[in-house]
């Protein structure tokens, strides 16, 4: 038994619960929406503090390593790919797409650019 | 041989009392989470900006104002399913195990009725 079935077992953990506390930040920022356009700028102060930024960064991150780990235990639940060799080299390719898929966002919320938060 | 009583097989319970029912939630919700969050991020990073106006005008769309309303539930849902695991797993004592399942559970209907309250606020043209 080697480390990353540990490794990557945690951090799919790990990962949902930033994302639950990511639901947090999705429901304030709906209510601030909800609550009209004054509401919505003072609420803006608060969701484009460097604090929130990091926020964002961080529900990237686990936002796609979720989802494409998520995608690997539902292939697992059809019964494939779960010899030993096939799971190790699952558990990298999920790090692998779920970096590329970081990039892409990073790159795309980049390209579009000044606007915020 | 097998560890199961006669009467666990027949209702189909597990050491979790309630069987597979959580289990096959999770799955469920995460295959709709796959289309469903995917859409989410590609429009936040499509809308031509997150301005108040902008962000209300998307809203209002009858599609959209389904859709967010569904992923709002659909992730709170699977949310609560995960949280309630690593609950189970990492607090010990059944005082406090419960007490945190409780309040995660109120959480998360709270986080849902909130959410799905103010996708019908801004659809139905209360945000203007």
């Amino acid at each position: 038994m080697s480390r990353y079935t540990l490794a990557s077992s945690i951090f799919n953990r790990l990962t949902g619960l930033v994302l639950s506390v990511g639901l947090l930040l999705l429901v304030y920022w709906l209510m601030a929406i909800a609550a009209g356009p004054s509401a919505f700028a003072r609420a803006l102060r608060l969701l484009s503090l460097p604090a929130a930024k990091l926020a964002y960064a961080a529900l990237t991150v686990a936002f796609c390593y979720h989802l494409i780990a998520g995608i690997r235990h539902l292939v697992w639940d059809t019964g494939h790919a779960l010899e030993r060799a096939q799971s190790r080299l699952s558990a990298y390719l999920v790090v692998a797409v779920s970096l590329a898929l970081v990039l892409l966002i990073a790159w795309y919320a980049w390209l579009s650019g000044t606007r915020a938060p | 041989m097998s560890l199961r009583t006669p009467l666990g097989k027949v209702l189909g319970l597990g050491a979790a009392r309630d069987g597979v029912q959580h289990w096959w939630t999770q799955r469920l919700t995460s295959v709709a989470l796959v289309p469903l969050s995917i859409w989410f991020v590609v429009s936040l990073l499509t809308l031509p900006s997150l301005d108040h106006a902008t962000v209300v005008a998307w809203m209002s769309q009858s599609w959209t104002a389904l859709l967010l309303i569904i992923l709002v539930l659909v992730a709170t849902w699977h949310s609560q399913l995960g949280v309630r695991v690593v609950v189970e797993d990492y607090v010990h004592g059944t005082g406090a195990r419960t007490v945190t399942l409780v309040a995660m559970l109120f959480a998360h209907v709270l986080l849902a009725g909130a959410g799905v309250f103010a996708v019908l606020k801004v659809a139905c043209g209360g945000a203007a």
